[in-house]
């Protein structure tokens, strides 16, 4: 009898089991948020250094117009660390591709969902997929063998500067775009388009007064999210933007934006030097602005979930 | 206008969209081939990279490449594979589970420089590895994991709940059940989903640039012990990749043949990422055929 209640009583072999296989899987999991947690407070930490250690106001390094961080400028006795000049490339390369890649991003999708949906999952799917997977450099590449010598030829100049920059972002979120988007449309109820037909609407008054503003919260969520790409991209917009950290004043003269600033500057300069804080609280900037991105996506997907 | 020549218009508009989107990318494609394809021989694929003359490869960049994705997948696989179980199987909706779903939603939108820069302070700089393959393969890993995650997670939705209660019906633990019928069940789209985002690895140079370094030494390809610096497969040794060596010659090359040698390295590159691409679902469809006998 004993033997039996002791047998009952004790955890079983399957039980055990469970335990393994939970712990090992929350622990994979766990692992992955503190590398999250570790990303924001290392960056932070250090982006933070120039404001408490070297004693930069928030407000001079927001809005100062001169980076220069390598020169002690004569004037003030210290180098000159305004970063407005390279928020202001990355904000304008950001928008400005966005802006031209909304309307193509729509066009295709509607073409793959609304127009002509056999061959838009035979011919567009794998073109969209093809884009997705092509890699940053090689998009820096062809900006710099095609549309810097097209831009140079036709405003003179070095060819270098947001405009090129907008191209190939352009190019490089428009899968993203369109492939949310495309997802985002096919959500629309069937009934919506079916009714809109009933009371006479051509396809394009379907399309434009129904499909399009039922998905208008998606498209935007897609807009955003090509966006906070372009934000963070590298390496592509870094060959063609010309890195000259001055205030922009055309869109074909040589401009910087953050990352391209990162990129080239993280390895030229000592830690815990001016130059190199300033650096990481580029960095700290990025990191609080891709959190920004998901914070809207996250309040336009709550905002106007479809109902 | 009246609404029939709207709708005419309309659609013809859209046609010309679509068809524009799919000529970018067919114009792109013909072009980095067109550029690259004739600089290809075996000489080029195979040959140590020069930096002052004529005629370097890249050889080294591509092993690099290769090892680095095979080393970064080796260890990204099986955190996402545990974390995807964790969310898909054992989770229930609380606070905790919500906020490590936002962790790794922002994890996957992170810019990959900031991923590398924080690699860079902590590997590199703090834990005295240099740039060194174990950098990279670790920042490549912060990279990736987000991704596959879901990847992995989706995959195992799609298995249906038929299949977990069969296995409870059989007196098996959820361990079990996951273990011996979930995963086989759910093995060819975690492949399409692994190679698929293989294919992103590969080119990711950004993170990699103050991770893995910028240069690559020769290498001893008879030399396969992992614990001297000149073997290939030492872990410790910097190792600049094909994508990172395309970045780097296109902005402060200086060799004769930059031109050239750009145009190769991105058509290789373009060619391995496409394959990754096709293969993905072919493997996964294949591998589907296979494990059910259909």
């Amino acid at each position: 009898m004993d033997l039996i209640t002791e047998k009952i009583k004790k955890t079983s072999l399957s039980t055990k089991q469970d335990r393994f296989g939970k712990a090992i899987s929350i622990s994979a999991l766990i692992l992955i948020a503190a590398i999250v947690v570790l990303i924001f407070g290392f960056v932070i930490t250090r982006g933070m250094a120039t404001f408490t250690s070297d004693k930069v106001s928030v407000s001079e390094f927001l809005f100062g117009t001169h980076w220069n961080p390598s020169v002690v400028n004569k004037a003030t006795g210290k180098p000159d660390v305004g970063a407005l000049p390279l928020i202001t490339g990355s904000l304008a390369v950001t928008f400005l591709a966005a802006i031209i890649a909304t309307p193509f991003a729509i066009g295709t999708a509607v073409f793959m969902t609304e127009i002509a949906e056999k061959r838009g999952a035979k011919i567009m799917q794998p073109v969209i997929e093809l884009l997705v997977g092509i890699p940053s450099v090689v998009y820096g590449v062809i900006g710099l063998t095609v549309v810097v010598p097209a831009v140079r030829s036709v405003f003179g100049g070095t060819g270098l500067g947001i405009l090129s920059g907008t191209v190939v972002l352009f190019v490089m979120i428009l899968p993203t775009v369109t492939s949310m988007t495309v997802d985002t449309l096919k959500g629309v109820p069937r009934h919506y388009r079916e009714s809109a037909l009933a009371i006479g609407a051509t396809r394009w008054q379907m399309i434009y007064k129904v499909v399009l503003r039922a998905a208008t919260p998606g498209i935007l969520t897609a807009i955003v999210f090509g966006m906070a790409r372009a934000f963070g991209e590298a390496l592509a917009v870094q060959m063609v933007i010309g890195n000259a950290a001055n205030m922009p004043d055309s869109l074909v003269s040589p401009a910087a934006t953050l990352t391209s600033v990162l990129t080239m500057g993280i390895g030229n300069t000592v830690m815990g030097s001016l130059q190199n804080n300033v650096l990481w609280s580029l960095a700290m900037i990025l990191l609080l602005m891709s959190l920004l991105f998901n914070i809207l996506i996250r309040f336009i997907g709550n905002k106007g979930a479809m109902k | 206008m009246n609404a029939k020549t709207a709708d005419k218009v309309a659609t013809g508009v859209i046609y010309a969209i679509a068809a524009s989107v799919a000529l970018v990318l067919v114009a792109m494609l013909a072009f980095i081939l067109a550029r690259g394809l004739p600089h290809l021989s075996w000489h080029f694929l195979t040959g140590a990279a020069r930096s002052f003359e004529a005629g370097g490869g890249i050889g080294v960049q591509l092993f690099n490449s290769f090892y680095l994705l095979i080393l970064a997948m080796l260890i990204s696989f099986p955190i996402a594979l545990g974390a995807a179980m964790y969310l898909n199987e054992y989770a229930k909706p609380s606070l905790f589970i919500s906020i490590i779903r936002t962790a790794i939603e922002v994890m996957s939108s992170l810019p990959s420089v900031v991923v590398g820069l924080f690699s860079f302070l902590i590997f590199v700089v703090k834990f005295h590895f240099g740039f060194s393959i174990l950098s990279g393969a670790i920042a490549l890993t912060i990279f990736n994991l987000p991704i596959l995650t879901r990847s992995i997670e989706t995959s195992l939705s799609q298995i249906p709940n038929l299949q977990r209660e069969a296995g409870a019906a059989l007196g098996l633990s959820r361990f079990e059940t996951v273990i011996h019928i979930i995963l086989p069940a759910a093995v060819p789209s975690i492949v399409t989903g692994v190679v698929i985002s293989a294919g992103r690895v590969f080119g990711e140079a950004a993170a990699l640039i103050y991770t893995a370094g910028q240069s690559a030494p020769t290498l001893d390809f008879g030399d396969w012990n992992p614990f001297n610096l000149a073997s290939p497969l030492s872990p410790f040794r910097p190792a600049e990749t094909l994508a990172v060596h395309i970045w780097k010659i296109n902005s402060e090359g200086i060799m004769p043949d930059l031109s050239a040698v750009s145009a190769g390295a991105s058509a290789v590159l373009i060619i391995v990422v496409l394959l990754f691409n096709f293969s993905a679902r072919r493997l996964g469809t294949l591998l589907y055929k296979k494990l059910t006998n259909s």
